[in-house]
């Protein structure tokens, strides 16, 4: 007999007789309430107070804001995708920014140590966030990779204002993640910190150093 | 690299050095009482009860299913390309994964934060294999440079304060001294992202597995986590049998319960969810992923219905923050994987009574642990079933059971039954307790080390009763 | 565990069930708790066959042996009325784990029963007599140390702070980490005495810090276990069970 089949079997034929199934009220999950504008103001006060950076833009004029934060953080190498709106929005607001726009469709194997080190920052669009931890989620693609959001010392993240759900119980429900999971999902919820120090609080541990949330507010 | 080794058959020498120990003493002290505050300020506005009896359905409704669900995780995790083996104990894990590094010729391997990788002994099974084992979480990091093992499933390195971890890093790594957290936590960042690009094969837990999507659900603040699955081209994931849940949306309430059980975050950095090695098309990621599925006792734990409870644990950690033993002698002393309150109801059924046989007893069964549980484990219920085991007047289903049957003991407990149903000895006997009091030893080790020994009162209330009933009668 | 939330009406009578360290050590305490409830208009019926309600053999996993006398402790409480327990280990003993030691036996049925009326004697007071103190003692601080058992299995963290919060002349003080245990546990403090140990050490120390020199508590192994620690390292903290606590300043 397999390991498997020894463990299924010894689960099947159980001393004690088959376990009463118990009924689960989500009811605590989902429910809070609170509109546009309190969603905004609970996902922005619960992610900056992680160290999280958060700025507001107008949809219309987005990349100047991008522009300006890659200027003041001195970043000269950005990764970013090619396909999805924001990064075709980005590479386009871009172009005379002074900023070489790296692509990270190949092959990570070819380029690993050039993302480790020459890459100052990655930019990824974001499927939504949540209100109720201060959390971006994430879907990671061909054209934004999963490592886009997690080598580069630091991760510039775009959400739009709309998109933001009450909580992840909602995100997963509402978006039906049950019915299709990508390869990889996440929840980005601040920049990288440990309190393994004697519980102190130190960020940029493994992960970005920094995060910086642009929200773009207004319609299409 | 030999490991500090402390055993369970140890644990009072154990126990003794550490209460000894004003290091140990005042920095698992204060780490306590700071895990405390915060699972309080956590869980202040939310409804806490609701929500653990929820994450208890969730979890006991898993277990109902658990040998479906595995199946069902299986299936979906092998339909993604995820690759799923079976081992019915830790060494058989251990085989599994080094010949999967075998097979790739791994020399070395970085890991994420595991526990059952810790009960499994890996990285000694890797280390005997010529393959090196780096841990990757800052606290385990700094655990395995100073040649030791976790004191905490949470923070490994809870027993060590600024200045040892200072110590620590400049000894093994030549960082400089400093009390400057930052400085050290970006010490270990560019330590560490070089063994990130090295690393042939990346090795983590998983906190929960999804059998309706197949999904491996990693909770991390730090992001080593997600460097271990998505850097090196090969990611092994391992598991216990029990960690399965049925639906996605069983996951958030428990990591709602866990982040702030155990460390009173509302979220953690981090919530990794992974589904597949690198598609077609897809340019970073691993190439192969393979789930280690491991029994190591879980199921023979699962077949008693008292003991079923013990499998709900998400291992939060929340147990031992709370429990003054835990607090007053450290992770070490109990010489076991997981230590505190889970350590003593889940070690005995991995690695059997004899060697634990001190750990049920070593609590005073105070219930702070069971009332913090976010999954409502019955913990001090489960250490009593584990006594009646260990004494061999349970079911005799845990390994070692009847370990501490002794004559003497059994003996004294009979005459204090038969003294007890028959309430004239009884009564007897506190007359001649009252009598006798002046003849008391004022030393009656090990009470009198700590206390003076009560005297019995000269009069029993059996007997205060009486008169107080007949003067009554009178009046 | 989570409180009683239905409590009945005051009976006419209940059983005094006085706990074998009452029995053995403090017996006055035993009494005084009696004549609370008595001048509360209650009959207490004090059934001369108890003696222990087994629960160091259950904490010592020697349930055989437990379960016969927790068959006789049952057999004295026949008719329907409370069972008043000073103690919030015994009261738990009987309330919670009764039912589950006793569940494959005949009497499941009556230890069901039995679990279903037995109070702890300051929760009796407060919440079933609706007790009204007046102080007449002398102006003074104290501090209460609640059992494990009467917290956390009986859930009653408050009520013998309600009561103690009813004399006017007692002002309450809190000690630091007032919910952690004083490290008694019954036979844990003989079979891992330096544990035991330390966690007395830091009880006596923290209401020390008060300032309050007198404490009380509801259960007599807690005062046992304080008490002794104080002694033993000359402290000036001394304590008593609540009963005699509020008997002497009430009358």
């Amino acid at each position: 007999m397999s390991a498997r089949d020894i463990i299924l079997n010894h689960l099947r034929t159980r001393t004690d007789g088959a376990i009463p199934v118990p009924e689960s009220d989500f009811s605590v999950m989902t429910g809070r309430g609170w509109d546009h504008d309190e969603r905004l103001a609970r996902f922005e006060q619960l992610i900056t107070s992680v160290h999280a950076e958060v700025v507001h833009a107008q949809r219309s004029s987005w990349t100047q804001a991008l522009a300006a934060i890659l200027h003041d953080k001195g970043i000269k190498r950005l990764a970013l995708g090619h396909e999805h709106p924001v990064a075709c929005e980005a590479r386009a607001g871009l172009a005379e920014a002074g900023v070489e726009l790296v692509d990270p469709a190949r092959e990570i194997e070819r380029w690993q140590r050039e993302q480790f080190e020459r890459v100052d920052a990655g930019l990824t669009s974001t499927g939504g966030a949540i209100a109720e931890t201060g959390s971006l989620w994430l879907w990671p693609t061909p054209d934004e990779p999963r490592r886009l959001s997690l080598v580069p010392s630091i991760h510039i993240a775009v959400l739009d204002s709309e998109a933001i759900d009450e909580t992840f119980f909602d995100v997963i429900e509402a978006h039906g993640w049950a019915r299709a999971m990508p390869t990889n999902a996440l929840l980005v919820s601040g920049p990288s910190k440990t309190a393994d120090i004697e519980q102190t609080l130190a960020y940029g541990v493994h992960g970005p150093k920094e995060l910086v949330v642009i929200v773009r507010h207004g319609a299409d | 690299m030999s490991v500090q080794t402390y055993s369970p058959r140890e644990f009072h020498r154990q126990a003794h050095d550490a209460l000894g120990n004003p290091q140990i003493r005042a920095n698992f002290r204060r780490a306590m009482d700071g895990l405390m505050d915060k699972r309080g300020d956590a869980f202040s506005d939310w409804d806490v009860e609701t929500l653990r009896e929820l994450g208890a359905n969730i979890r006991l409704r898993a277990l109902a299913k658990l040998p479906d669900l595995l199946e069902q995780l299986e299936a979906n995790c092998e339909a993604n390309g995820i690759k799923v083996h079976w081992a019915t104990d830790g060494d058989e894990a251990c085989e599994i994964v080094s010949d999967i590094c075998a097979r790739h010729e791994a020399k070395s391997v970085i890991k994420g934060k595991s526990m059952v990788t810790e009960e499994m002994h890996l990285n000694a099974h890797l280390e005997a294999a010529g393959i090196e084992a780096l841990e990757s979480d800052l606290g385990e990091y700094l655990v395995q440079l100073n040649e030791q093992t976790p004191s905490h499933i949470i923070m490994p390195a809870i027993h060590l304060n600024t200045d040892e971890i200072s110590d620590i890093l400049h000894e093994k790594t030549g960082t400089e001294r400093t009390r400057n957290v930052d400085t050290m936590t970006a010490a270990a960042r560019a330590q560490l992202r070089e063994r990130f690009m090295a690393a042939d094969v990346g090795i983590s837990g998983v906190n929960f597995a999804v059998a309706e999507t197949g999904t491996l659900c990693l909770v991390e603040n730090e992001g080593n986590g997600r460097m271990t699955t998505t850097v090196p081209p090969v990611h092994v994931a391992v598991t216990g049998i029990e960690k399965v849940v049925e639906h996605l949306r069983d996951v958030p309430p428990l990591y709602s319960l866990l982040t702030r059980s155990a460390t009173g975050q509302h979220v953690t950095t981090y919530f990794n969810m992974i589904n597949a090695p690198r598609q077609a098309g897809e340019f970073d990621g691993p190439k192969e992923v393979h789930l280690v599925l491991v029994d190591n006792g879980r199921s023979n734990i699962y077949q008693d219905d008292e003991l079923l409870d013990t499998l709900r644990c998400i291992r939060c950690g929340a147990c031992m923050n709370h429990c003054p033993v835990y607090t007053r002698v450290g992770g070490h002393a109990y010489g076991t994987t997981y230590p505190g309150p889970i350590g003593s109801i889940l070690m005995p059924h991995l690695i059997g009574l004899e060697e634990t046989q001190d750990l049920p007893s070593a609590s005073s069964l105070c219930g702070a642990c069971g009332e913090v549980c976010p999954v409502k484990i019955p913990i001090p219920d489960l250490l009593v079933r584990l006594r009646k085991e260990a004494v061999g007047e349970g079911r005799g289903n845990v390994p070692g059971a009847g370990v501490k049957r002794n004559k003497k003991e059994l003996a004294a407990w009979k005459s204090w039954q038969w003294a007890a149903t028959h309430p004239g000895v009884w009564r007897s006997g506190l007359t001649m307790a009252s009598k006798l009091r002046a003849l008391m030893p004022a030393k009656l080790a090990p009470w009198t080390d700590y206390r003076t020994l009560p005297q019995p009162a000269k009069t029993s209330l059996h007997t205060l009763v009486k008169r107080h009933h007949a003067k009554r009668g009178q009046e | 565990m989570t409180p009683i939330k239905h409590y009945p009406p005051k009976p006419q009578k209940v059983y005094f069930y006085g706990t074998c360290l009452i029995d053995v050590f403090y017996p006055g305490a035993g009494l005084d708790a009696i004549r609370l409830l008595e001048r509360e208009g209650i009959e207490v019926i004090f059934p001369d066959d108890q003696t222990c309600c087994g629960q160091p053999a259950y904490t010592s996993g020697y349930h055989d042996e437990a379960r016969r006398v927790a068959l006789a402790q049952l057999a004295l409480f026949p008719e329907p009325w409370p069972v008043v327990v000073p103690s919030g280990s015994c009261g738990g003993m009987l309330r919670v784990h009764y039912p589950t030691l006793l569940a494959d036996t005949p009497q499941v049925d009556a230890a069901q029963d039995v679990a279903a009326r037995t109070f702890e004697l300051t929760e009796f007071l407060l919440n079933v007599c609706h007790v009204k103190l007046s102080d007449l003692g002398e102006p003074e601080q104290v501090a209460m140390h609640t059992s494990c058992s009467a917290r956390r299995e009986m859930g009653l963290g408050d009520t013998a702070p309600a009561l103690l919060n009813q004399l006017g002349q007692v002002e309450l003080v809190e000690q630091v980490r007032t919910t952690e245990c004083c490290g008694f546990g019954g036979t844990f403090a003989v079979r891992h005495p330096e544990v035991s140990g330390a966690m007395v050490e830091d009880k006596v120390d923290a209401i020390e810090a008060t300032g309050a020199r007198h404490f009380v508590t509801s259960d007599c192994g807690c005062l046992m276990n304080i008490n002794g620690n104080a002694e033993h390292r000359q402290k000036a903290v001394q304590g008593e069970h609540i009963a005699s606590y509020l008997w002497r300043r009430t009358s």
